[in-house]
């Protein structure tokens, strides 16, 4: 498969690098794969890029972002990777995982194989309006926190919290669909237009000021890619942590535990809300809170975006998340906190081959808020 | 306008430069049936010595009022009009050009083209004269002395000179010492002689110097007036000083980028992580330990707030590239068993015996990596540095005991103080704006009002100590003349027609109209009057006219292009 | 200058630097003579197309400031003209200066160039000016706007100053219309006094034939970065259009530091400037010859100054290839240039075809420096450069007491540190001067 490299230097805006290597140098796959993200530019540039089509490192990108945060030149590395997928997904040759996880997009909203009528399951008895009937906040779900039984405490964690401080939200319900942050991380531009085209007038219906989403990558692709008008997009952070200073929510039990964070790389790095997650936790009557060293601009990716929660990496021995359980681990903490539903679920993969579980629990934000409410 | 405007129009054939293109008989004999015109000749070179004596000619013999020059551009050659139709009697201002050189003949080919063109750039250039007024050229007195703000190597160099040539300078500081941020500095590329050998003896002889006033812990209150002419306000504590004086100079230097800035390198968090200039200090008291204990491993990682637009600073700091190499020698000299790396993406040692030190520092065992360090955590006990090498097209885990980051320079914090106090623009890398890029490095758009060393762009003390003279250079050249000249063709009101609505007080670049508190009408400063004509075209009451470009002689000259 | 009131400064050369100083000593009242050895003044600035990073039209910057050298009331501009010897001390130095014979009546010249058309050797003689690619008369002046603006007799080219015989009549005296042309000229010394002396003699470019394996003058299509500045120049041997061979160039390669940094030609500093001409040239060729490809080969990029790094930046939007590599070879297939190099980023050697291959050569000393050095008593530094008296307190100072040096001659550097650096020197020169005057009363 020929590349028209001139065309993707172009569109992408590639001359501006000076190969200087702060991209391949902070990607978090870089040292065990052979994913180099300066050389696949460099190769573009000067017309040199091989066939992409047996270019499995390709997949490993998690799009972090790290490499578009820290560019010196503005040049968006990751965004080459995503071209390239892009080709990949035109020529039909693409991991068959991901071709499944598109599909299920496709017929029935969500990546994981479920149907569609499904989707409003994990709200069973709590009688959430229907965002479309109106509502001031409009609480969107997302595919892995309504259908993915271990995730599904945090969307009631969160219904839970909103009802207690009075808030007058709703859900789209079984009219929800995936908010396609990934679709277009994996290559995947039609699906994802289309889903923006269908998603866009849905949302703006309800009418909503705000915007609140379980998962900061449903997060990201609102507020940066869909040019929603009239809707303020946040992740459940922020308004949680808001809820707190303006003490519209209270605690009545202490969690007696050590807890660190993880700083999710669609929350931190790529919108870089570091702050309210921490105090949320500093919040929690109880809660000991200890910093690892690689937090915040630095924490180490757990390999859940990109489309990696759909096709496993080229090298999966070394896996990220193992790496950061044990620094998690290192800190004495009990508790590992993340707030996002992929993490939640590499990172307690990881500690349960890791062999750490009885040191270490993975718990999102929400379970913690929850068992102090 | 005069009954009789009396106008000699000199056609020049400038050698085949027009006459080629050009039907210089066919335009003189056009000419000279425009209303107003007296005379019309044509002559090769109108510049040289018999041309300008036509004009003094007639002038004298003809009794011309006013002259119109059809030649090449004024850029050339209208001081040298203007003095031959003065020598006639005729007032300078009242000589009009054409540039039927490089705006016709130069640019056209066609001859019947080109020479209805210049027939019509000279009916117009007519048509302006005959509504010409004299003016008069006029200078004003100066008063010897310079402020120079900034006690740097800069401010201290600049100092130097003004006061040397016999004149007074005072110099305002705002710390407590003499000597800026070189003062910090242990050695200095590429000698590696210590500071401590000159930059005392150049304070030393600031400080005696009998003609420098030294202001410490003082700051610029405020600055009046205009070139030649400036009152300075200094305060100092409590008490405070009025300076006149005929110049300025701004030595005020920069402030170095923070780290901080760029958490992915856990500056702060890390004691290992130190800034060029901290390891600066620490070479000068000989203290390199750190933890208590000699580092094994150290790596210096190159612009860190510079070559950025993260940060927003896409420009270099210039220096950082041989003050790396300067501290990565010195360490490796004094710690010879230790590894030094010094990570980079383009190594920059321009200047007069940089690469031969580059070249020596790599001799002495620095070694060189290709890379863009991308962030810092710790491993174990000591860091490690996640880094492409992109030579060896492999990202690594560089640890290192001591880590040294080579930030940046950028424009004080201050500077929007400094720039308010005397209206002075800024380049968009934050630095002061100099006048002109290549041929204008230190003065500025403001008259009188001069930079000198980093509070115009980062550069090494030999190019500080160049610009810093080159101010006094600037600073010199009116103190010794005495005067100024002052633009004569300057914008006037008619207090009849103003309104008092100062939108000429609001556009004006050089804060030459201004409202007077009694009457409520604008008035011009003709002597900081540039004669842009901004003013002129704001005006809503027509109140505003610029001297030598009044509505009258401009649409004179549309209506003769027009017709 | 016995018969002015005020010690004068003694300026040798008038490119940028000298023009600069001697504007700034004369604005501030002191007499001034500005020696220059060429017909004209304007040095190298004169001879660049656009200057980067603003990409000003270098004559345009210029010429005002020849024009008004040429015009001050207060300068005394002695072109084509060389100094001899220098007595003396500061503040009281005796120069005397060489007034070669131009054989053109300096006050009667009109520039009007009828004699350089009429010339029998019009179009047969190779242009310095424009480094040999153009071609010009025996009696010509070097460029239209020259200061000033009068026409010299090139004598050793000139039929009848050579050989003692033109034909049976002088075609340019037939020609001239204000009878300037006199072959009765002698050589004139003059003797001046002066107070102090400023130094500003400029740079020559490295012949790149030091570097034969890059094939300059194998290969018509090998050029260095000044001859290309004429190439791009409307006033340039060929109106300003890119072309070599008669053709324009589809694959252009740049190459740095040919000669510089490179202890094997002598010239082991870097030339400062040439990153950013090369970046300068990369740019015009992609505004001239928008379906051209453009590569520059480099090993640092030094893009250090105001507005460089951002230059750099724009002029890689313009699709100018930068690839990091010092090449090694210039050689042909068929009928392009094959430059070889090792792409250290791809860690591949490799063969990148040419129609055109620019060498960004090294700046080095004046080819007569060690003469002038040797005249005016002037230390040298090991890069052969005129050595400054203290890099730190008294880098403006030459070796000599009373002699300042200024502009490329202490060292290769751009226009706007060339400028700051004369008018350094013309500071120090005011003081001097102040002080001479002072003690003479």
């Amino acid at each position: 498969m020929q590349v028209d490299t001139q065309e993707l230097a172009e569109r992408l805006s590639l001359f501006g690098c000076i190969q200087c290597g702060k991209c391949a140098g902070g990607c978090p796959v870089s040292m065990k794969t052979t994913l180099d993200v300066r050389f696949l530019i460099y190769e573009a540039l000067i017309g040199q890029l091989p066939d992409p089509t047996h270019m499995e490192e390709l997949w490993d990108c998690t799009c972090c972002f790290t490499c578009v945060e820290r560019c010196p030149k503005d040049v968006k590395p990751a965004e080459l990777i995503i071209g390239l997928r892009s080709l990949l997904v035109e020529n039909g040759t693409i991991p068959k995982t991901v071709t499944d996880a598109l599909q299920g997009i496709f017929r029935q909203g969500n990546p994981l194989g479920f149907a569609r009528e499904q989707r409003a399951d994990w709200a069973d008895g709590l009688n959430i309006k229907a965002a479309q009937e109106g509502c001031e906040l409009l609480y969107f779900v997302g595919c892995t926190p309504a259908y993915d039984l271990r995730v599904q405490p945090v969307s009631r964690a969160l219904a839970r919290t909103f009802q207690a401080a009075g808030l007058d939200y709703g859900t789209l319900g079984i009219e929800e669909s995936c908010c396609g942050n990934e679709v277009r991380r994996v290559g995947e531009q039609g699906l994802f237009e289309m889903l923006v085209e269908e998603g866009k007038p849905l949302i703006e219906s309800t009418h909503a000021k705000r915007m609140v989403t379980t998962s900061p990558h449903c997060m990201n692709t609102f507020k940066k890619e869909y040019g929603l008008s009239g809707v303020e997009v946040m992740h459940y952070t922020q308004l949680v942590a808001q809820l707190i200073a303006d003490k519209n929510l209270e605690f009545s039990k202490k969690v007696e535990k050590k807890v660190t964070y993880h700083d999710p790389c669609f929350l931190g790095k790529q919108n870089h809300i570091f702050d309210e997650p921490r105090a949320i936790l500093q919040s929690i009557p109880g809660v000991k809170f200890v910093e690892m060293d690689r937090s915040r601009e630095r924490s180490l990716c757990c390999e859940g975006g990109g489309g990696r929660m759909w096709v496993e990496g080229t090298n999966m021995e070394e896996r990220l998340a193992f790496q950061r359980v044990h620094q998690a681990a290192d800190t004495g903490a009990q508790v590992l906190a993340v707030a996002c539903p992929f993490c939640l679920l590499t990172l307690e993969d990881a500690v349960k081959v890791q062999k750490l579980d009885d040191r270490l629990q993975v718990m999102d934000i929400m379970e913690l808020v929850n068992l102090a409410l | 306008m005069e009954s009789q405007p009396r106008i000699g129009v000199y056609i020049c054939h400038c050698g085949t430069n027009i006459a080629a293109t050009v039907d210089v008989e066919a335009v003189r004999e056009f000419a000279s049936r425009l209303p107003g015109v007296v005379v019309a000749r044509n002559y090769t070179y109108m510049c040289s010595e018999p041309g300008q004596g036509l004009i003094k000619q007639d002038c004298e013999e003809q009794g011309l009022k006013r002259v119109v020059v059809a030649s090449c551009s004024p850029r050339m050659h209208e001081p040298t009009f203007q003095k031959a139709a003065q020598s006639g009697g005729v007032n300078p201002y009242r000589v009009e050009m054409a540039n039927i050189r490089e705006q016709c003949s130069w640019v056209h080919k066609d001859r019947t083209e080109a020479t209805e063109k210049a027939k019509s750039l000279i009916a117009s250039a007519v048509a302006k004269a005959t509504w010409l007024e004299p003016l008069e050229k006029r200078e004003v007195g100066v008063t010897p002395g310079a402020v120079v703000i900034g006690g740097g190597v800069a401010g201290l160099v600049a100092a130097l000179d003004v006061a040397d040539a016999g004149f007074p300078a005072y110099l305002v500081e705002q710390s407590d010492h003499l000597g800026g941020r070189v003062a910090d500095l242990d050695r200095t590329f590429p000698e590696m002689e210590p500071v401590a050998d000159w930059l005392p003896q150049l304070v030393e002889r600031v400080q005696s110097h009998q003609k420098i006033t030294v202001f410490l812990n003082s700051e610029v209150e405020s600055v009046d007036g205009f070139v030649g002419n400036f009152k300075v306000k200094v305060s100092q504590l409590s008490a405070s000083s009025d300076l006149k004086v005929g110049a300025i100079v701004i030595a005020t230097g920069y402030d170095v980028f923070d780290p901080q800035r760029k958490p992915e390198f856990g500056y702060g968090h890390y004691p290992q992580i130190v800034t060029t200039l901290e390891m600066e200090k620490r070479l000068a008291e000989g203290d390199l330990t750190i933890n208590g204990k000699m580092p094994k491993d150290i790596a210096f990682i190159k612009c860190v707030g510079s070559r950025d637009v993260q940060v927003g600073n896409p420009y270099c700091s210039r220096v950082c590239c041989m003050v790396s190499a300067k501290q990565a020698r010195l360490l490796k000299e004094q710690l010879p068993d230790s590894r030094v790396s010094v990570f980079y993406i383009d190594v920059r040692t321009f200047g007069k015996r940089g690469e031969e030190f580059y070249d020596e520092a790599r001799q002495a065992g620095v070694l060189y990596r290709r890379g863009n360090v991308s962030e810092i955590y710790k491993k174990g006990d000591r860091v490690a540095l996640r880094v492409e090498d992109t030579f060896l097209r492999r990202t690594i885990e560089h640890e290192a005991d001591l880590v040294v980051l080579a930030v940046g320079m950028q424009a004080r914090d201050d500077v929007e103080d400094i720039a308010a106090l005397l209206k002075l623009p800024r380049s968009a890398d934050g630095f002061f704006l100099e006048a002109h890029p290549k041929l204008r490095p230190v003065d500025t758009a403001v008259d009188g009002v001069f930079l000198a060393g980093c509070c115009q762009g980062p550069k090494d003390i030999p190019d500080t100590i160049a610009q810093a003279k080159a101010a006094a250079s600037s600073s010199l050249i009116p103190l010794l003349r005495g005067t100024v000249p002052v633009e004569s063709a300057t914008a006037i009101v008619d207090a009849e027609l103003c309104a008092g609505c100062g939108m000429c007080v609001d556009v004006c670049p050089f804060g030459a109209p201004a409202l007077d508190p009694l009457f409520g009408v604008s008035v011009v400063n003709a002597v900081l009057c540039k004669g842009c004509g901004t003013c002129a075209a704001i005006c809503p009451s027509k109140a505003m006219r610029l001297q030598h470009f009044t509505p009258e002689q401009i649409l004179a000259q549309v209506d003769a292009l027009v017709w | 200058m016995a018969s002015s009131q005020k010690p004068a400064a003694l300026i040798i050369g008038a490119g940028i630097a000298g023009i600069q100083a001697a504007l700034d000593i004369a604005s501030a009242g002191f007499p001034v003579v500005l020696v220059e050895r060429e017909p004209s003044v304007g040095g190298r600035m004169s001879q660049l197309d656009k200057t980067f990073p603003t990409l000003d039209c270098s004559a345009c910057i210029l010429t005002p400031k020849m024009v008004d050298v040429g015009q001050h009331p207060l300068i005394n501009l002695m072109t084509y003209s060389e100094v001899t010897a220098v007595k003396g001390e500061a503040g009281a130095f005796h120069v005397t200066v060489k007034k070669k014979p131009r054989y053109v009546d300096e006050d009667k010249c009109r520039g009007c160039g009828e004699c350089a058309t009429a010339c029998r050797m019009t179009g047969r003689i190779s242009d310095t000016f424009n480094q040999g690619l153009g071609k010009r008369a025996a009696v010509y002046v070097s460029f239209p706007q020259a200061v000033p603006l009068i026409y010299t007799v090139d004598p050793t080219t000139c039929l009848y100053l050579t050989r003692g015989v033109c034909g049976k009549t002088f075609k340019c005296k037939d020609a001239c219309p204000s009878d300037a042309i006199n072959f009765q000229q002698k050589e004139q010394l003059v003797e001046l006094d002066v107070a102090t002396i400023i130094v500003a003699t400029g740079f020559d470019m490295m012949d790149p034939r030091q570097k034969p394996e890059f094939g300059y003058g194998m290969y018509p299509n090998v050029l260095t970065g000044l001859e290309f500045e004429r190439l791009c120049s409307a006033a340039g041997p060929t109106g300003g259009k890119i072309v070599v061979n008669g053709q324009e160039p589809k694959q252009v390669v740049f190459i740095h530091c040919v000669g510089s940094r490179d202890p094997h030609t002598g010239v082991p500093y870097c030339s400062r400037i040439c990153c950013m001409y090369t970046a300068k040239h990369a740019h015009l060729v992609r505004d001239k010859l928008p379906e051209s490809q453009v590569t520059a080969f480099y090993m640092d990029v030094r893009a250090f100054g105001k507005g460089y790094e951002e230059f750099y930046d724009r002029v890689k939007h313009e699709h100018v290839l930068y690839r990091r590599g010092e090449p090694s070879e210039v050689y042909k297939r068929g009928d392009k240039l094959i430059v070889r190099a090792e792409d250290t980023l791809l860690r591949k050697s490799i063969e990148v075809e040419a129609d055109l291959v620019v060498l960004a050569t090294a700046v080095v000393p004046r080819a007569d420096v060690a003469e002038v050095a040797a005249m005016l008593e002037l230390e040298r530094s090991p890069d052969g450069f005129f050595k400054e008296a203290h890099p730190k307190m008294r880098p403006i100072e030459s070796s000599r007491p009373g002699i300042f040096i200024a502009g490329c001659d202490q060292g290769p550097k751009d226009i706007p540190d060339t400028v700051a650096q004369a008018k350094a020197a013309a500071s120090s020169a005011m003081v001097a001067l102040t002080r001479a005057a002072s003690s003479a009363k």
